[in-house]
């Protein structure tokens, strides 16, 4: 490591060091026939699984960009992309510092976390019920007011 | 540290709606925590339902001779919402670098948390107790090892944090000058978790956390009393460069071709084959990388008597003889015999540090 041209390192090759893009594209093809046999929804953490640098971005490169693109803001961001193939979306959690904190596979036809829960339904007609009866606060009172 | 009234009676789920906390944030805590835990995505919704109801324990973390670096992880972990959420999680009553009191106050905390809590809180130690002379360690005039032992009367559970905690760690290296033991060379009637590591990984020392949180049980151990989640599998086998291995491929020097193509450092003294631990898949720095990724070998600081292991850049099969005579044998038998040569690896080691002879590829062979 003298003086001379810069060494060039090479260990981001992600040359299928691990061999585990294939094996785990074909879970995710297995998955999907579950969903659509069973109704049986899956999910993978990438984290769990030995990856090179690079082999991460081979599957989400493989898997693509489908439809939709939803983001929600929960504890830092949170994004969930449909891929390019229907069934199968990539979920990946932030922190309030833009670092991942998990990154799930997901085969469903609706990621849990999209849905509005159940508690928060309830507890949002109790919400608008309370802002409609504040007289001059809302809307509907002030144009009762107004005519 | 101080709790509003009839904050450790609520439920983490009611503690944390109190805090304006989402269910969808709550949701995505969950599936961050399952993957710390290094538990199945699948078990999301129970965990989910676990901690939901689940108490905030009482825990006391006791620092002996070490360094403090594991509480430094600990601090420095990934997903500072996520750990905030732990911490609001636990009541952490008395912890030397964390806590604001000093003193008698403090060594008051310590005391009061005991017996509030007496037979359910969690004590969690790091760093190892001197046992030749009592003298060398103490915290407000009580040596290491009594407040170890009346602290540990009290409690549901012990987890030694770091290798210190768990094995005598480097106060435990040759020739030990203070007579330092682990944790569980005093404790002998209480569950005891090692959490090694010099330091463990942040987000093992939550897992750990999260696990007792979420099932009020201690997770499944390996022989070495680690849990099996994170540590059941060697650094070797779930590591990237293993096909390198397989194939017979290896870095000489820090600046070779080897090296430069990222080429097993097996040759270079790592310990990935005879240590366990979930670097390889959890990574450290917010999963950015682990040693190997970035080019150094593995010194299996989670492994008993690491310190003592004969050289951190010595090839485990080959301290002495001819290393790539044996390591091509190494290769060839690689393939075949896989993960089982770890498991020799890590035995030989052990052999050979007790009848203080070196051992070869060759040996691992017959």
């Amino acid at each position: 490591m003298s003086s001379g041209a810069p060494t060039t390192f090479n260990i981001q090759i992600g040359d299928e060091l691990t061999w585990n893009v294939g094996p785990l594209l074909h879970e995710i093809r297995h998955a999907l026939q579950e969903l659509t046999d069973s109704g049986k929804t899956g999910i993978i953490d990438l984290r769990s699984i030995p990856l090179a640098p690079g082999e991460e971005d081979k599957i989400i490169e493989a898997l693509g960009e489908g439809e939709v693109q939803a983001r929600i803001d929960a504890l830092g961001p949170s994004e969930i992309c449909e891929t390019r193939y229907p069934g199968v979306w990539l979920v990946t959690h932030y922190n309030e510092e833009r670092e991942i904190i998990g990154r799930f596979i997901e085969i469903t036809d609706m990621p849990e976390i999209l849905r509005s829960q159940a508690d928060e339904i309830r507890q949002s007609s109790a919400r608008l019920a309370d802002y409609l009866e504040r007289p001059g606060d809302n809307p509907a009172t002030s144009e009762e007011n107004a005519s | 540290m101080k709790d509003r009234p009839g904050a450790k009676d609520m439920t983490l789920g009611a503690a944390l709606r109190a805090r304006g906390v989402s269910r969808r944030s709550f949701l995505k805590f969950c599936a961050a925590t399952t993957s710390m835990m290094a538990l199945s995505p699948a078990m999301i919704p129970r965990v989910a339902q676990a901690l939901e109801q689940a108490r905030r324990p009482s825990v006391i973390w006791l620092s002996f001779q070490e360094c403090t670096g594991c509480t430094e992880s600990l601090t420095r972990s990934y997903a500072p919402t996520v750990e905030s959420l732990i911490f609001d999680a636990i009541s952490l009553d008395y912890h030397h670098t964390l806590q604001a009191a000093s003193g008698h106050a403090a060594e008051a905390a310590r005391v009061a948390a005991m017996e509030e809590n007496k037979g359910k809180y969690l004590l969690i130690v790091d760093g190892s107790i001197p046992l030749d002379n009592p003298g060398y360690s103490t915290i407000a005039g009580i040596s290491n090892l009594d407040m170890l032992q009346t602290t540990a009367a009290g409690a549901a559970a012990v987890i030694a944090i770091g290798t210190c905690a768990s094995y005598g760690g480097i106060p435990h290296a040759n020739p030990n000058p203070t007579g330092a033991v682990s944790v569980s060379d005093i404790i002998k009637d209480k569950p005891i978790i090692n959490v090694p590591g010099c330091p463990p990984i942040p987000v093992v020392i939550t897992g750990v956390l999260t696990h007792f949180l979420t099932f009020g049980s201690i997770p499944e151990l390996d022989d070495l009393g680690r849990p099996l989640a994170f540590f059941g599998k060697s650094i070797h086998d779930r590591c990237y460069r293993r096909p390198f291995y397989d194939k017979g491929l290896f870095a000489e020097t820090f600046d070779d071709e080897g090296a430069k193509k990222g080429w097993c450092l097996y040759k270079l003294g790592c310990k990935g084959p005879t240590t366990y631990n979930a670097c390889a898949t959890t990574k450290w720095n917010n999963g950015t990388s682990f040693p190997i990724e970035s080019g150094h070998p593995c010194l299996g600081c989670s492994e008993p008597d690491f310190w003592d292991g004969g050289g951190f850049y010595r090839s485990i099969s080959m301290p002495t003889s001819d290393i790539s005579r044996t390591v091509v044998y190494t290769a060839a038998a690689a393939a075949a015999v896989g993960a089982a040569a770890g498991a020799a690896s890590r035995y030989k080691k052990k052999a050979s540090k007790t009848a203080h002879t070196k051992v070869g590829v060759d040996d691992l062979e017959k």
